[in-house]
Parts: C-alpha cells; structure tokens; sequence
C-alpha cells in the first residue's frame, strides 16, 4: 500500500469516526449520569431526517442542524420523562425511541416530499462543505508533512472539528469541573448527590439534554455532510455500534476518540477490500470486518481483556427516601 | 396489600395504554393528511373482511406469538432479551440445514425435526449472552443486540456462501424438498367448491403456537422450574437465599427464550418461503417486545397481543397499498404500545393508583 492511498483510508476513517465520536459522547454523558441510552441510533436517525427536511426546504445547512438538534432533544425528552420523572424501564424507552424514530422519519418524509420516504437531494448551501484550513495549500508540497496536513488534516466538514473539539471539551467538563463532578457523582450514587442538597432530576436532565444535543449532530453530520440528503435507516446501526465504543472505551472520553477511530477505520477498510486484499495478500470477509466492533465489544464485556464496569446506578431510576 | 384490584392492573392499564398509542397514531395520520377513521376501516377490511385476510393475520400473528413467548419468559426472569431477531435468524439457519440436507418422507417428521433444529440453534445463539450474563455479568441487553448483528452477518456469510444455489445471483437457499413443506390453511380447511384461505401464508405452525402458550402456561405456573424461575424475577437475592441457583435460572430462562423466538423460523422459512432468505426475521423478534409488554408477560396476553399485532400487520399492508400511508406507520404503533406499556407505565398507574386510594378511603 502506498502513502496516497494510507492517506485516503485514515481519511475515511476520520469521516466515519465523526458520527460514531458525537453519538460515544452523547451517551457518555448520559451513561455517566446513570441512564442507559440503547436510543442513540433513534435521536441520529431523527435529527439525520429533520436536518435534512429543513435543510432542502431553507437551503440553509445551519437552520436544519437546528432542527436535526432540535428533533434529536425533543427524544431526549420523552427518554428522560419516561426514566427520570415516571421511573421507567430505561432500556425499554430507548428501544422504543429506536422504533418511533425509525417509523415516523419515513411515514413524515412521505407525505412531506412523496419520494419514497427520503428527501430531496441537497444542493450548494443545503450540505456542510469541507473547510480548507490555512496554510493547507502553501504546505501542500512539503513531504510527508504537507499531504498529512492537507489530506488528512485540513479539508473536513466544520462537524468533523466539532466532533474532534469535543474530546477534550468533555473531558474538562467531566473531570475538571463542578457539574461533571456531580455528573459522575449521580451515576454512582445519587443518593449522595441528593444527601448533598443537589437535585438528581435537574442533573440527570441537563445529561440527557446533553446526549440529545450531541446526538443531533450527529445525525445532522449524516444526512448533510456525509451524505446529501436522508434516506430510510441511514443511521445503519452506527448508534449501536457507538455504544459498543462506549462499552470499549469504559466510559472514558478520550479512549472513546480511540474506540471510534478504531471502529471508523473498520468501516473505511470494509469500504475498500481492494485495499486489504493488496495488503495482507488475501481476502478479508466484508460481513467480518462489520461485525468486527460487535465481537469486540462482546470480548470485552466478557472480561477477557480488561473488565468494563459500567456506571454503578446506571439503569436504576432515582427514588427518594420519604 | 395492593393498591389497585387484580382486574384494574391486568386489563385496565393495559387498555389505556393502548388507547394512549391508538390516539397518538391517530393523530400521526391526521398530520400527514389521511383520515383516521377510513384508515382504520380500511385496516379491519384488509385484515379481517375475507378468509384471505385471516390467513395474512393469524401467519404474522404465528410470529409474534414466538417471539412475545420468547420475552415474556426472558421477563418472568428479570432478563431484557433483545436479541429475538438475531435468534429467530438462527433458528431459519437450523430450519434451512434440516429441511435441506435430511431427507425427510413426510411433512409431519419434517415439522417435528425443523421445530428441533429451530429451538437448538436459537437456544444456542442465546446461551452465549446468558453465560456470560451469568458467569460474567455482561449486561444481557448489551450482548444481545451485538448478537443480532453477528447473526445478521452470519446469515449473509452464509447466504451468499455455503448455502446459495449454485449460479445463482440471489444470496438464498435453495427451495426445499416437497414432503418437507407444511400443510397451509388451504390445504387444511379447504372442502369440495369451496377454497378457503386462499394463497395465504398461515400454516399448521399457527397451532404448534397455540401449543407454545399453553405449554409455556402450565411451565411458569405450574412447574418447579416455573416457580424458580417467577421467584427470581422477583428477588435475586431471596431466590439465592432459597438455593435457587441464579446461574441456571438464567441459562434455563434463557435458553428457553432462544428456542422460542428460534423456533418463528418454522413459520416463516418452512411454512411460507419454504427456504431460507436474506432477512427473513422482517423485524419480527422486536415486535415480540411489544407484544410481551402488551401481554403482560401471561402467554395468554401474548396470545392476544401478537392477534392484535398481526391484525396490525396486515392492515398495515393493505393501507400501504391503497392509500399512501407507507407501512412504516406500524413501526411508529409498535414503537408508541413499547413507549406507553413499557417505559411510560407509571404514568398511568400513578394516577389510576390514586384514584383506587381514593375510592377506598371514600368508601370506609
């Protein structure tokens, strides 16, 4: 394989990270605070469709990544009604979620646009467009250095930096600040938390706001900078298997950027067989390398390599003593 | 003692809940400029009005009673399976090889040995997750949906492989031998002039679903192991403190499961494709959530629930053809019964608890 072309595949791999690292995050925060969410796949799908609806119909990218925010919160608000206020089973409400999302973004983008439950193909303004970074093109001849910047560093869509931003931004705000503190504290121990005279509800609220926020990038991301446009489950199990980053990662922001770029860079590789086949000299099963991240995550559930705790009170609704 | 009488938990929440979701799609079909209520008739025609109907709703219904069973029993447990539809995938794999590579002389055997093969290969794809839920504590959620998408995979590994008909360019088995195909129910109710059911997929497998409720009945409520297995779901520990074992409970529990949600495949792979294709589950195995919810996790609810949903299904398929509701609005049902019945149950039982309270301090 030659230097172009390891190029292009850490580049694909960085595109298909973005989603999977906003949608890790989005969950990290609300599995810290102690509510499962197996519902992210619903809230990208969700925010994929309507970022993309008001995106075609305003032509503006920035108002449908409102809306797609906008769609992805509003899921965040039935998930948090149903395990935060009416203490209900965490994991049956994200599976609903899943559903709900899966079934209304097709049966609305029928009536809406009448092609076929998807959405009209995004023009000029309607698509996130890749920001050259400075220096790229002086820099472009330098060796090694300059394709590196220029190819791999420069020439994303602005999402992909704020994906990448949101890293250590989590990070900051999970260790290195009062709510995180208190974040973490309540997926732990809310009793603690609530001994403490801090409300479990507000926080566990702003956490699943948080995801909601997160989450609705992501799904914008898919339908207007990965694609143009939205089309019927175009979300394709990437919630999923971001949970099964989280999993690997242990909960933990930054090795959630290294689980994600490991994830992403199976799918750029199940993209390019042709690529591995050159490589390694023999053909690598495509279905394989798809269901690479599941197998892993399971091995690492398993605690073959390294066990994976989860947040202590995570998936128990909070219940105050009287 | 309970705040609420028997009948009120069993069939009023229930009830409302289902009202709460039917309101919801009602007004989802509002918004996208259909009515309601022609929808509604349009459903209760496709699916009822004809014999042809019945065929489509009782075969979708044989579905969901497998899969409802299988999550109800996985409940009874305190264990959230998920993983139906990769199970169910399974169980069509142990159905195809049977069907394909024994020769069997007559429909009955072929039933008896598909059922088998069914069950063991989606008690297998199940006992993985449950091991490690048991020996491991992996949380069984997690696992599960990561072995739907193994077995998705798998099944496309060998649907394009091992399993596809030489020079063929569709990733599915071959058609099975013909003692091995089910009766239908126009084969079995069809006398003299009169055809019934004709051209349905609803075949004898609909009856061995019957035969799973009943059999699961008399398991949970009427066994040793039933006992174990409720009295785990309720205390882990005062089930441990008992000598119950919690690893066998959920091996056993969940065993049963994938046998269960295994064993839709002779339904749909033997009984109506009559050989194995890609995705032949079609979201089967989640609806059974649904239906278990609805059902209260009783395989008489179940029963029930999965008439309601096959009702839904095929109603759901005359409206995509004659209006232009697509059929994803069963989806959004399916997705607001998991919603209310589900997650959202305590906000019914709240009020209607205070309600009963209050009607009893009234009456003393």
């Amino acid at each position: 394989m030659d230097f172009a072309t390891l190029l292009q595949m850490l580049d694909a791999t960085m595109r298909l990270a973005t989603p999977l690292l906003l949608a890790c995050l989005a969950g990290l925060y609300s599995e810290r605070a102690g509510i499962f969410d197996i519902g992210l796949e619903g809230k990208m799908l969700a925010a994929a469709f309507l970022s993309a609806a008001i995106a075609a119909v305003t032509g503006n990218v920035w108002v449908g990544l409102l809306a797609g925010i906008g769609a992805s919160i509003s899921l965040s608000v039935i998930h948090g009604l149903a395990s935060i206020t009416f203490r209900g089973n965490q994991l049956i409400s994200g599976v609903a979620i899943n559903f709900l999302a899966a079934g209304l973004t097709v049966v609305v983008a029928q009536s809406w646009f009448r092609q076929g439950g998807r959405t009209p193909q995004l023009t000029d303004g309607g698509r996130f467009e890749p920001i050259t970074l400075p220096f790229a093109e002086a820099l472009r001849d330098v060796p090694v250095i300059g394709p590196i910047y220029y190819e791999l560093i420069s020439g994303h869509t602005p999402l992909v930096y704020v994906a990448v931003l949101m890293v250590p931004l989590t990070w900051w705000v999970l260790y290195r600040t009062r709510f995180g503190l208190r974040l973490r504290a309540v997926g732990e121990n809310p009793a603690a938390v609530d001994t403490a005279g801090v409300s479990v509800i507000t926080l566990r609220y702003a956490a699943v706001a948080i995801c909601g926020v997160l989450c609705g990038i992501a799904g914008a991301y898919l339908a207007t900078a990965l694609q143009a446009g939205f089309v019927k489950d175009m979300s394709a199990g990437r919630g999923f298997i971001a949970l099964a980053a989280l999993i690997f990662a242990k909960w933990r922001p930054w090795y959630a950027l290294y689980a994600c770029l490991l994830f992403g860079f199976l799918q750029a590789m199940s993209l390019r067989p042709d690529v591995i086949e050159n490589v390694l000299n023999f053909r690598v099963n495509g279905q394989l390398l798809d269901v690479l991240p599941y197998i892993l995550t399971v091995v690492i559930l398993a605690g073959f390599v390294g066990k994976a705790i989860p947040p202590r009170a995570g998936g128990e609704p909070y219940v105050k003593e009287r | 003692m309970d705040v609420m009488p028997k009948w009120a938990d069993v069939v009023l929440i229930p009830l409302i809940s289902i009202l709460l979701a039917a309101i919801l799609s009602a007004l989802v079909i509002l918004a996208i400029g259909e009515n309601p209520w022609e929808a509604l008739k349009l459903m209760v025609q496709g699916a009822l009005g004809s014999t042809y109907g019945w065929g489509y709703t009782l075969y979708y219904a044989t579905n969901f009673i497998f899969t409802g069973l299988a999550v109800a029993i996985a409940f009874h447990a305190r264990m959230f399976n998920i993983g139906g539809e990769g199970q169910a995938l399974l169980g069509g794999l142990g159905v195809a090889i049977i069907c394909l590579y024994i020769p069997w002389p007559h429909w009955t055997l072929a039933l008896l040995g598909a059922a088998i093969g069914a069950a063991i290969f989606g008690a297998a794809w199940a006992a993985i997750p449950a091991f490690l839920q048991a020996k491991r504590g992996s949380h069984i959620v997690i696992t599960t949906i990561m072995f739907n998408f193994i077995a998705a995979a798998l099944l496309n590994y060998f649907l394009i492989g091992a399993l596809k008909v030489p020079g063929s360019m569709e990733p599915a088995s071959a058609k099975f031998p013909e003692a091995a195909h089910l009766p239908s129910f126009q084969d079995m109710f069809s006398f003299g002039e009169s055809t019934l059911f004709r051209g349905a997929p609803a075949n004898i497998t609909f009856f061995v679903a019957v035969a799973a409720c009943v059999a699961l009945w008399a398991l949970i409520w009427r066994t040793r192991l039933g006992y174990e297995i409720r009295a785990f779901g309720h205390s882990e520990s005062a089930a441990k403190y008992a000598g119950i074992s919690p690893t066998k409970i959920i091996m056993v529990a969940m065993l049963i499961s994938g046998a269960l949600a295994g064993m839709m495949a002779i339904n749909n792979v033997q009984g109506e494709a009559e050989r194995l294709v890609l995705n032949a589950v079609e979201g089967a195995g989640f609806i059974g959530i649904a239906v278990a919810l609805m059902g209260r996790s009783h395989p008489f609810g179940v029963f029930l629930a999965a008439l309601l949903f096959g009702f839904l299904y095929q109603g759901g398929a005359e409206l995509a053809l004659w209006t232009s509701i697509p059929r994803e609005l069963i989806i959004v049902i399916q997705a607001l019964v998991i919603l209310f019945t589900g997650a959202l149950d305590n906000m019914v039982r709240m009020p209607l608890e205070r309600l009963f309270l209050s009607m009893r301090r009234a009456k003393q």
